[in-house]
């Protein structure tokens, strides 16, 4: 939702529109404004809508949680590409209803992004013209059934990874919505390992398909968490101000260790010959991620970049006279009211 | 919608008289949403703030207080509670625990 | 046909109609997401899907226990031919636009608020029971069906445009809607399905009341579809069933 109203203003202040940042600097510059700001975030206190905040961490944030929102709407393709052929009606439920979550976790984090300042039209604009962008993940295409699986054990298994700190990131609507999301997501996860657990103790193709599909989504997952360290020149600001709280290579390093056993149990081999136990450093060693294959879907050149894009620009589009009645039947409502008031009031 | 008041009948036909109410609503303290605490009256929207603060004051903490005209406030009906509010309890694969993981994976 | 008494077999014919109904339905519901026109559609008609999913597994569950061939909800929707399936044709018609879309649901949602109110109080307790539960859910898709028609039908010229011809398009399926089935006569009398001709005139007032209200015309239909509960679909449903059913068919008997 739109950041309220402030009361009217006080003097030394501009008044703000909805949206707009609250107090303006004082006599004394930002400085004491900036010193709360920070204090605040030091003591792991969360800054609200309201609060005054470098107009860079604002900037940041609207596009941290703007790409994490398009992440979610985007990522509805993949996943519904398999709703129409999902091979058993408790797996076609189970699917539907993850993907209609996925659209309502789009919801919760737009109107988080929307606090700051921005609409939600102006966003999907931004999408739209290819200027904000989704989690690169979602640039690769769902060959076959396993792939649904091996997305929400690996690809969701990476978001929760990422998500589960930022229930305590700085900035209260994202952390808030981190907290619901979190919550909703506990079965994506578990649905998808289920359903792989399910093919890799099956008949003979459908050890192949998990196989295959494994093979597939093992590196991209691994690139969701970024490039390395020493590449992410942002990183060590946003940390500073808890928009970010661990590392890229901490949290990839984190999943494998994680998935290495879990891949055991499925019965899959990750498709790493390099993944090995590292007794000293308490990790598993891995080979070397294709930066450069990150690099190029993250630029446009991957699978389904193309395709994601025009999906969404041709919904979007073809739904334009539907959100238009909508607001045309709003405002003739509106006008009826008014005019009955003040012809109470007369 | 209604005829000037005074025809006698002791039935209110306007507005009601009185400044109109306001729904008030108080985060308490951050990291928290804002939570419904009860209603004001007051002319307009800064005086429903100064009377809200007064009301409301949890003497703790600086607070963020919200005013609402009650009009503004459309709400659901309690007979539609059946069909408005998704009956969750029958999703039962929305639960975690529905999905049969073996037992010795970890991090699930 | 003839006339059945409440038999199993019966009993399992009536209840895999009426499956057959939330489970096209559900499946052209899950086309819609991920392209609706906002997102808050693709969650409302993702929602409306799963309810219709969740329906159609209970009767279709139910249909194969009743039959006692050993056939499960997956047995009757992967591997049924067409002229297997006793679904409405209304159901199996493609999405079109929105408009089309909130058309068929208005009318078939309608329909089924007022069959599974009817059904709640029949003589079968497993689709009485089906029934109440649906009931909650249909009344939520026709109150959701209304407030888009009450929006499109009085929002702009081409919104109003377009409803028109969405119920232009489902009007000629609206009679199979209250077509008694000859074959479930006997199943009617003994209080285990609804005479669905009964329904007709409620609904047709409570429609009126939606289209007058949204500033549409009632259609004139000049055509009249019929067949579907007795297998005889339109083209559309081939194609459908083609996509539901393909990944279980190439898989025999493998568990999913």
């Amino acid at each position: 939702m739109p950041a309220p109203r402030p009361e009217a203003a006080s003097p030394g202040t501009a008044p703000g529109g909805p949206g707009a940042p609250a107090a303006a600097a004082g006599p004394a510059g930002d400085a004491p404004l900036l010193e709360r700001f920070e204090r605040t975030i030091a003591d792991n206190q969360r800054i609200e809508p309201r609060d005054w905040m470098p107009e860079d961490y604002r900037a940041s944030l609207v596009r941290q949680i703007a790409q994490h929102a398009h992440s979610e709407i985007i990522g509805m393709q993949p996943e519904g590409n398999w709703l129409t052929r999902a091979p058993s009606l408790r797996r076609k439920a189970i699917l539907l209803a993850k993907v209609q979550d996925e659209a309502g976790h789009g919801l919760y984090l737009y109107s988080a992004a929307e606090t700051l300042g921005v609409d939600r039209a102006e966003l999907l604009d931004l999408l739209h013209a290819g200027r904000q962008r989704y989690s690169s993940i979602f640039n690769y295409p769902t060959l076959t059934w396993a792939d649904v699986g091996a997305i929400g054990w690996l690809v969701d298994g990476a978001a929760i990874m990422n998500q589960v700190p930022l229930c305590r990131c700085s900035y209260g609507p994202y952390a808030r919505a981190m907290v619901r999301i979190c919550k909703e997501e506990s079965f994506h996860q578990r649905q998808g390992f289920e359903l792989l657990h399910t093919l890799s103790h099956g008949t003979e193709a459908q050890q192949e398909m998990a196989q295959d599909a494994v093979n597939r989504w093992w590196w991209p997952s691994l690139m969701m968490f970024g490039p390395p360290d020493d590449a992410s020149p942002h990183s060590a600001r946003s940390m500073a101000w808890k928009i970010k709280l661990f590392s890229n290579d901490e949290l990839r390093q984190k999943f494998i260790d994680v998935c290495v056993p879990q891949a055991e149990v499925l019965g899959v081999t990750l498709p790493d010959p390099e993944l090995r136990w590292n007794e000293e450093r308490g990790h598993y060693d891995h080979g070397q991620i294709d930066w450069a294959e990150f690099r190029a879907v993250l630029r446009g050149d991957g699978p389904c970049n193309a395709q994601r894009l025009a999906h969404r620009r041709r919904a979007h589009v073809e739904g334009a006279w539907v959100r238009e009645a909508a607001a045309a039947y709003a405002a003739k409502r509106a006008a009826e009211t008014a005019l009955r008031t003040a012809g109470a009031s007369a | 919608m209604s005829t000037a008041a005074g025809t006698g009948s002791g039935r209110r036909t306007g507005p009601p008289a009185g400044p109109p109410p306001w729904e008030v609503f108080v985060r308490p303290r951050r990291g928290l949403v804002h939570q419904h605490v009860g209603t004001v009256r007051a002319p307009d929207a800064r005086a429903a703030l100064r009377a809200a603060r007064h009301a409301f004051d949890s003497g703790g903490e600086p607070t963020s207080i919200w005013v609402v005209p009650t009009c503004e406030i459309t709400a659901s009906r309690p007979e539609h509670r059946g069909p408005f509010f998704a009956p969750a309890a029958d999703k039962a694969f929305r639960h975690p625990t529905y999905y049969d993981i073996p037992a010795q994976v970890q991090h699930l | 046909m003839s006339t059945t008494p409440a038999t199993p077999a019966g009993t399992a014919g009536y209840a895999m109609a009426l499956g057959d109904d939330a489970l096209v339905l559900a499946q052209r519901m899950a086309e819609w997401v991920g392209s609706a026109p906002q997102i808050e559609e693709d969650v409302a008609l993702a929602n409306i899907g799963l309810d219709l999913l969740g329906q159609a597994r209970a009767l279709l569950g139910y249909a194969g226990q009743v039959e006692g061939c050993g056939r499960d909800e997956d047995d009757l929707a992967y591997l049924r031919e067409e002229r297997r399936f006793r679904n409405l044709q209304i159901v199996e018609l493609p999405n079109g636009d929105f408009a089309a879309s909130i058309a068929r649901l208005l009318l078939f949602a309608t329909y089924q608020h007022r069959l599974y109110s009817a059904l709640s109080a029949g003589t079968d307790p497993t689709l009485s029971a089906v029934a109440a539960k649906a009931v909650k859910e249909v009344d939520y898709h026709a109150d959701h069906a209304r407030s888009w028609t009450l929006r499109l039908g009085d929002g702009t010229a081409e919104s109003h445009r377009r409803m028109q011809a969405g119920l232009a398009a489902m009007w000629p399926f609206v009679a199979e809607m209250f077509t008694p089935v000859p074959e479930f006569a006997g199943l009617v009398q003994a209080g285990v399905a609804v005479d669905v001709a009964g329904l007709r005139p409620g609904w047709d007032a409570e429609i009126r009341a939606v289209l007058a209200e949204a500033t549409l015309e009632v259609p004139e239909p000049t055509w009249t579809a019929r067949g579907g509960r007795a297998g005889l679909h339109t083209e559309h449903l081939g194609p459908l069933l083609a996509q539901l059913q393909h990944l279980h068919r190439t898989h025999p008997g493998a568990a999913w």
